[in-house]
């Protein structure tokens, strides 16, 4: 526990969090591009097509992958908005201005490729039933969220807001999860758990493990650049900053 | 952990939770709506509506789909495999995934004599995905002849 809260002490200080992120962003981008990379032309050139959707079901590697961190940024934004309104730590409101866009746009596609895989295989691009339902409701979630902060002037109170909203949010994403199992919906249910075996061969999953894998990273470097420019911005009149860009400056110059 | 924030982090749990009973009241009220469609049993039981547009979903029968000798008309059988199935008539484009012992959502009304009359057909993909030599390759006959690709979203 003691490492634990002398992480989360450090943490409370933008600058020690930037200092040490650097190599982590290089680290990220480089195994998520790759992942995505191996899991993208596996999956959509070499696994076997589907003996009944065809090639059609190779929607799957980008849709599952999207769909999982549409869920997953929402309830990281939940728990940081705990943080930001329990210790007022300034970088949790950093960290959910920089993903709301992010996780509006994994959202976006999420529900723009299961339509395109809606039409030929359901018969229509759209259908009302509780789990595309509720991810489009996570999808305004998002939405919400960046137009909450926009419309309160002050920064503070605007972070406060925004974090009630996204705890409060959270308790849509169970609803996601379990609206296949809850109710009669079109929306299979889910080809990957914990528990459970997958429920495809290992030829069509493997490159979907990688896929979700690297998406996972890929989305994480690009919130910690994001979340390293707020920084930047947020600390822009610290001496610190300064420092920091009169070495850059220094660096490209020689 | 300091009182100020012990009464804040405590405000915020009952905060998540009231808004989580709150969903949970609204959602366990609304359960019948939320619900896409009619699974086989209630159609047969009388619960589904007569004369207003539904939805209805079950398991083709295999064997039960007739094609008209001419035009586009087409009828089936929809069941749960648990003894519950009524006829569907349709006429317009099937699905590409439509075939026999397919899970399939009609949507439509209910004729005076129980007979759907379907005004779209949407084919229910299961999660079950495997390569074509996997399924025996004969794929007309492959969904009727295994009897795991019932799809247990029917039998409610």
């Amino acid at each position: 526990m003691g490492r634990l809260a002398a992480f989360a002490h450090r943490l409370g200080s933008p600058r020690w969090f930037f200092d040490i992120t650097g190599p982590w962003l290089v680290v990220l981008s480089v195994i998520g591009i790759a992942l995505v990379t191996v899991g993208s032309v596996w999956g959509l050139v070499f696994a076997p097509e589907d003996y009944q959707q065809g090639n059609s079901f190779r929607i799957i590697y980008v849709h599952v992958p999207t769909a999982h961190l549409a869920e997953a940024l929402y309830l990281a934004m939940g728990a940081a908005g705990v943080v930001l309104l329990v210790w007022r730590m300034k970088i949790a409101d950093m960290f959910i201005a920089v993903t709301a866009p992010v996780g509006m746009v994994i959202t976006g596609v999420a529900l723009l490729t299961g339509a395109i895989w809606g039409k030929p295989t359901w018969g229509a691009w759209w259908v009302w039933d509780a789990r595309t339902t509720s991810v489009l409701v996570l999808f305004f979630l998002y939405v919400g969220l960046m137009a909450l902060r926009q419309a309160i002037p002050a920064r503070e109170q605007a972070g406060r807001a925004v974090a009630v909203l996204a705890v409060v949010g959270t308790v849509n994403v169970p609803i996601i999860k379990y609206s296949v199992d809850w109710w009669l919906t079109l929306h299979q249910p889910s080809s990957f758990s914990l528990t459970e075996p997958p429920t495809m061969p290992a030829e069509m999953w493997l490159p979907l493990l990688v896929n979700v894998v690297g998406f996972y990273c890929l989305v994480a470097a690009v919130v910690l650049a994001g979340l390293r420019n707020e920084i930047l911005e947020r600390e822009s009149d610290t001496a610190w900053v300064r420092d920091w860009l009169a070495r850059k400056l220094r660096g490209s110059e020689a | 952990m300091n009182t100020q924030r012990r009464n804040r982090l405590v405000a915020i749990v009952f905060l998540l939770g009231g808004t989580a009973i709150t969903a949970a009241l609204v959602l366990t009220a609304l359960e019948e709506n939320v619900n896409l469609f009619y699974p086989p049993e209630r159609v047969v039981n009388g619960d589904a509506p007569t004369g207003v547009t539904i939805r209805a979903g079950g398991m083709v029968v295999c064997g039960s789909v007739a094609h008209d000798a001419s035009g586009l008309g087409v009828s089936f059988v929809l069941t749960d495999y648990k003894g519950s199935d009524f006829m569907v008539r349709h006429v317009g484009i099937l699905p590409d995934l439509f075939r026999e012992g397919q899970g399939i959502l009609v949507t439509g009304e209910l004729d005076s004599e129980r007979v759907f009359r379907a005004s779209e057909v949407l084919a229910k993909h299961d999660e079950n995905y495997m390569p074509p030599e996997m399924a025996g390759i004969g794929i007309e006959a492959e969904a009727c002849d295994s009897p795991d690709s019932t799809d247990p979203a029917f039998a409610s």
